[in-house]
């Protein structure tokens, strides 16, 4: 299985991205690692009258940045996502290709006037980063609500399904790596 | 196998001039497993509906040339069912509140929350599959209570009953002949209801009364421009017949290209639609029927030999109504109680000498005449019975019909003795002591004549 970089993506809150490598690796393979040159300045992508960040623009600036890197590109970000026709994403991924963006903001437990809770913020953004990788890896939305790549449209949503694969996912997985 | 998948994932179609909303929406649907297509203008949009069917459509109201209210009109046209999802600008809700009037399943206006995207088109998906069981559980029970009863107890209805069950349990092809009005077609429904193939639809094509330009495109179907106005694909009854029955009636008619065309296709149950390549199976069985003499038409080369064969596998026959006139009274009751349930009218009795009047008509148009007879005769009829005057024929023109050409006694004899043995359904013994005569006599004369027990 391929290798996968994790990138900062302006603005972004570093702490969240070094606990995401050692899950990361249960769920994919042997090589995640954080960039530590490497951060894209997100500022490109903002769109002033939505005060959201493109996160298709995101998707191909990470692309042409890592044109010569031979496996996967997780960009993460604390910027709010959103792609034109939906009022946000907590993602977006090339289905079957090579970028996945994330974004931790609505994962943020103080946005919905709770107290901050650190540890959900990591898992909900675990879970979300799984996913996206999931879409780059070919997998689409399932239908197990406990499955990570169940589609989830709301943080109660994110909290209801684990950071693993299910049995049938993890099947797929490991056949469109096989070859 | 692809084209099986195909029809088998749930699929969206995409309408919208903006490529970011499109390739976003694209993108949405296509994580959620979904077929995708997608079209920047209604003309494009509507040739893709040759790649379809399309189970929601998603439509941008605004769009340079025909706008999306034009273009769900014409999609509505082409599928009155489509479910289509109105696409807006929040400036544009008039505009979505008049497409709703005009059948839209709902609105969403851009940008939309995912979540809220996401249980409109779920909730679309179970609205689609919703309408397409009550479709077809309507199908099911139309074509299950479609196969009215066989009214009949004369031993010549009864041996076409036994028959038509018969068969039914079996695939083999079965050819039906009689009179016009004898009741072909309900005999095969009778044997497909029966049938395995029951819960699939039974699919009549009168070749008769389809023009012979138009047969071919009828039976095999046509891909988009195959001719002069084909603008879309449109399947045929043998495809659509797949699992179920093609019951083709007036078969005697086609002409001899298509008897060709046909010969081929009951040897393989491949086709290809008209214009097309693409080679198309289908699982159907074959009930033809024909009132035409087509040993005749072998005779003078109008309808192939091998053609033939290849249908009159298992013919039924089904006498005329004035052989079986013991079937009258029975069928009488059987249409006044249908049309009294229909016109919401009580049940309303035969007056005696209606009814005789009834069975000894000579019914050229068969069943048929006979149920048209009584449906015109309780319109008239002032409850509580059905009178000789609410018929519209008369004793004296009945015994008209039933007249020889000529004065000889003989002629008059061979029709009485004709009427006694019809009447007693050919029971000798029953039939001789109503002539008053005994039976050695009624034989004799039974060949005399040349009488032959239908």
């Amino acid at each position: 299985m391929s290798s996968i970089l994790i990138v900062a993506i302006s603005p972004i809150d570093r702490s969240l991205l070094d606990p995401l490598v050692e899950p990361l690796t249960r769920a994919f393979g042997p090589r995640v690692e954080v960039s530590r040159s490497q951060t894209l300045e997100g500022s490109f992508a903002f769109n002033v009258s939505r005060n959201q960040y493109g996160s298709t623009p995101l998707i191909s600036a990470l692309l042409d940045r890592f044109d010569d890197f031979d496996g996967r590109i997780l960009g993460v970000t604390s910027g709010d996502l959103f792609v034109p026709v939906l009022t946000y994403v907590f993602g977006e991924a090339q289905l079957d290709g090579k970028v996945a963006v994330v974004s931790s903001h609505r994962l943020n437990d103080e946005l919905y006037g709770l107290g901050a809770d650190r540890k959900l913020l990591h898992l909900r953004l675990l879970k979300e980063s799984v996913h996206e990788l999931g879409h780059t890896f070919g997998l689409l939305h399932c239908n197990d609500y406990l499955c990570v790549m169940h589609s989830s449209t709301g943080v109660e949503e994110i909290d209801m399904k684990t950071e693993r694969l299910c049995p049938e996912c993890r099947g797929k997985l490991v056949s469109n790596t096989a070859g | 196998m692809a084209n099986n998948h195909k029809a088998l994932q749930p699929s969206i179609l995409v309408v919208d001039d903006e490529l970011s909303v499109r390739d976003s929406l694209s993108k949405w649907f296509k994580e959620d497993g979904y077929r995708v297509g997608t079209a920047e203008n209604a003309n494009r949009a509507l040739s893709l509906m040759n790649e379809g069917p399309w189970d929601v459509m998603l439509l941008d109201i605004k769009m340079p040339g025909m706008d999306g209210l034009e273009l769900q009109k014409r999609l509505k046209e082409i599928d009155k069912d489509a479910l289509i999802i109105i696409i807006t600008a929040f400036a544009a809700v008039d505009t979505a509140v008049q497409a709703l009037k005009e059948g839209a399943f709902d609105y969403i206006t851009k940008p939309v929350d995912p979540d809220h995207l996401t249980h409109l088109v779920q909730n679309a998906f179970r609205a689609k599959k919703l309408t397409d069981e009550n479709w077809r559980l309507r199908q099911q029970m139309s074509e299950l209570s479609g196969a009215d009863e066989i009214v009949g107890e004369s031993p010549q209805m009864q041996k076409v009953i036994d028959l038509a069950r018969t068969v039914a349990q079996t695939d083999t092809t079965v050819m039906i002949r009689g009179e016009s009005g004898t009741g072909k077609e309900l005999v095969a429904r009778t044997i497909h209801a029966n049938s395995s193939r029951k819960y699939f639809p039974i699919i009549t094509v009168n070749c008769g009364a389809v023009p012979e330009t138009l047969l071919e495109s009828e039976l095999f179907g046509h891909e988009k421009g195959a001719f002069t106005g084909a603008q879309y694909r449109r399947k045929g009854k043998f495809e659509m017949a797949d699992g179920g029955t093609v019951f083709l009636d007036e078969i005697g008619t086609i002409s001899q290209k298509m008897q060709v065309q046909l010969l081929r296709v009951l040897e393989t149950k491949q086709f290809t639609r008209v214009g097309g390549n693409e080679m198309i199976s289908s699982d159907f069985r074959i009930i033809c029927a024909t009132n035409r003499d087509l040993e005749a038409a072998i005779a003078d080369r109008s309808f192939r030999e091998d053609l033939y064969y290849r249908l009159n596998v298992f013919t039924i026959f089904i006498p005329p109504l004035r052989e079986r006139r013991v079937d009258i009274p029975p069928l009488v009751n059987h249409f006044v109680k249908k049309y009294a349930a229909s016109m919401s009218k009580p049940t309303i009795d035969i007056d005696p000498e209606a009814m005789d009047l009834l069975i000894r008509n000579r019914w050229p148009g068969n069943v048929r005449e006979l149920e048209n007879v009584i449906e015109r005769a309780m319109v008239l009829a002032k409850p509580p019975v059905i009178r000789p005057e609410d018929l519209p024929f008369q004793m004296s023109q009945i015994q008209e019909q039933n007249s020889p050409q000529n004065d000889l006694l003989t002629s008059w004899e061979k029709i009485h003795i004709e009427k006694v043995l019809q009447k007693m359904g050919w029971n000798i013994t029953r039939s001789a002591e109503a002539l008053g005569i005994d039976r050695v006599t009624l034989y004799s004369k039974i060949s005399k004549y040349g009488l032959k027990r239908p």
